[in-house]
């Protein structure tokens, strides 16, 4: 900068001998002062750190870091999901446009919240899902969710989450039925006598009705029944690390959800390995790894302070291990994570910090 | 064991409001300030509390020897109501900010349904005395779980940008909602 001004100069100068004033006058010579490298003058209040995140990056990369379980989903399930994907998608984004214009705000399409919130609901569930009630999903996700809280940021629980327990509770049947994968092979299931045991069953409702415990290698690659994205937990776990590493999720909800799950699973266990199934098969199986990774994790719904967000993610990891063990249902994920949801006001406003030297009330 | 059961039953997984739908209008009334949502749960309970010990005692040693069954409604409500009277009086005396606070819900226990109902369910469920006394302890505590919950989320949904036709009772009934569809984990733990 300086260099080029002064040869612009130079040059001046040899053209016009006379001229002895530097023509860059009209800048302000103490601009270096206020304005270093180019930055503008920023004149604002505590916090002074700045973060380079914004809220469509990080839906995008949390999107992007979903790729894999897609990839999986489709490879177990073949090309049905990418319907079922695409539709929910599709949903959320007409839902979330039709909305703000109603309520005369400001496109949130490019946020990708909408996106992601069709997505991470598509990918919660059952194969043979119809399409008409992926689409149903979606639009309450998004409208009743999310929308009708005051949109993003607003929402107190996970609007996908909810939108899932919504198909649960309205369609009970359709929502627990089940289909293989395309690569599935009984000898898989250790101590299946027929075909019929394991035709439509997740490893969870295996083990809760019919006590047979799946090899932890399916389980692991993704090889079982099961929602779309939940099944693989090859590709939930490459996700979830890449999320990690980016710090687009605290990294807390996770371990102490899985954390709290292998803790609380394990000493059940150790009391009675055959009644109660191993802390390695609680992590891999169900929903547990999508939940933890890309739904507890929600900025919104989470806890603000670090206390907070370990006593909402280790109280999931209980909930959970007393919903698998001793409730009705298999699965209990979309459940621990929505009552813990329903508790972070309360949890952020018992764990607010402190004042330095602030009295005890 | 069992009363273990009864309570956690009654707390949790048939919590009387998210999922048994009773008690629902001090739970959408008086959910507005934690504070308030507190000491209504502390009223709701107490009151249920020494209801059920005293229609237990009415019904299984004045109606039931008796045969004068058909008069458990009158006197349930008559008791309700005269417990409910108590501890307005008690209130207005200790806090009269909190008896202001809580407002005409306070005397609306009486008709609060969750309170009849729990003595009526304690009847047909032929429990004994403790079991009838551990029963309303939970059907309290869920009640003020239930309120205290809601109570969290109204403050927090303050600063939200709630559309004009849903603020109130409306979001407030959307909140029951999506926190009954979460309560609806618990079914069949026990």
């Amino acid at each position: 900068m300086e260099k080029n001004e002064t040869t612009a100069s130079a040059q001046i100068l040899d053209t016009q001998k006379n001229v002895q004033e530097p023509p860059k006058l009209k800048k302000d010579p103490r601009e270096k002062l206020y304005k270093p490298k180019g930055r503008p003058l920023i004149l604002a209040s505590s916090p002074f750190s700045q973060t380079k995140d914004s809220v469509p990056k990080i839906m995008w990369f949390v999107s992007l870091a979903l790729s894999p379980t897609i990839i999986c989903s489709v490879i177990f399930f073949g090309i049905r999901s990418i319907y079922m994907i695409s539709t929910s998608i599709l949903a959320a984004l007409v839902t979330e446009f039709v909305i703000t214009r109603l309520r005369k705000q400001p496109d949130t399409l490019s946020d990708g919240s909408a996106f992601l919130t069709g997505l991470l609901l598509a990918l919660t569930l059952p194969p043979t899902f119809p399409i008409s009630g992926c689409i149903l999903g979606s639009v309450f996700a998004i409208f009743i969710g999310k929308q009708l809280f005051g949109g993003l940021g607003c929402n107190i629980f996970n609007p996908a989450l909810l939108g899932r327990a919504f198909l649960q509770a309205s369609f009970p049947v359709k929502m627990t039925t089940w289909t293989l994968p395309r690569f599935a092979d009984i000898h898989t299931y250790s101590g299946v006598t027929s075909a019929d045991a394991i035709t439509g069953a997740t490893p969870l409702g295996l083990f809760k009705y019919e006590n047979i415990v799946t090899d932890l290698k399916p389980l692991f690659l993704g090889n079982v029944g099961g929602s779309l994205g939940e099944t693989s937990a090859l590709a939930l776990l490459i996700g979830g690390i890449f999320l990690l590493m980016m710090r687009h999720a605290d990294w807390r909800i996770p371990v102490g959800f899985l954390g709290s799950v292998a803790f609380f699973g394990g000493i059940f266990w150790l009391v009675d390995s055959t009644a109660y199934p191993s802390p390695l098969f609680h992590l891999l199986s169900g929903g547990l790894l999508l939940g933890a990774f890309f739904m507890a994790t929600d900025m919104v719904t989470s806890p603000i302070t670090i206390k907070g967000t370990w006593i909402y993610s280790i109280g999931a990891g209980i909930l959970l291990v007393i919903i698998r063990l001793f409730g009705g249902l298999p699965e209990g994920v979309m459940y621990s994570i929505l009552i813990m949801n329903g508790l972070t006001p309360l949890i952020n406003r018992y764990t607010r910090p402190k004042f330095f030297g602030e009295a005890r009330a | 064991m069992n009363l273990i059961v009864i309570f956690i039953s009654a707390a949790i997984v048939n919590n009387f409001v998210l999922s048994q739908f009773l008690g629902i209008c001090p739970f959408v009334g008086v959910s507005k300030r934690l504070d308030s949502a507190v000491s209504m749960g502390m009223a709701v309970t107490f009151v249920m509390t020494i209801t059920a010990v005293v229609t237990w005692l009415i019904y299984h040693l004045l109606l039931v020897p008796y045969n004068l069954e058909i008069l458990q409604y009158v006197s349930f409500i008559l008791v309700i109501a005269s417990l409910v009277q108590l501890v307005e009086m008690f209130i207005r005396k200790v806090s009269k900010p909190l008896y202001d606070s809580l407002g005409i819900f306070l005397p609306l226990i009486t008709t609060n349904c969750a309170i009849l109902g729990l003595a009526l369910i304690s009847v047909l469920r032929n429990y004994s005395f403790m079991e009838s006394l551990i029963y309303s302890i939970g059907a309290g505590a869920g009640f003020t779980l239930a309120l205290v919950i809601m109570a969290g989320i109204r403050e927090e949904l303050e600063l939200a940008d709630v559309p004009k036709q849903f603020q109130g009772a409306a979001i407030t009934m959307i909140i029951a909602g999506s926190l009954a569809l979460a309560f609806m984990g618990f079914a069949g733990l026990i």
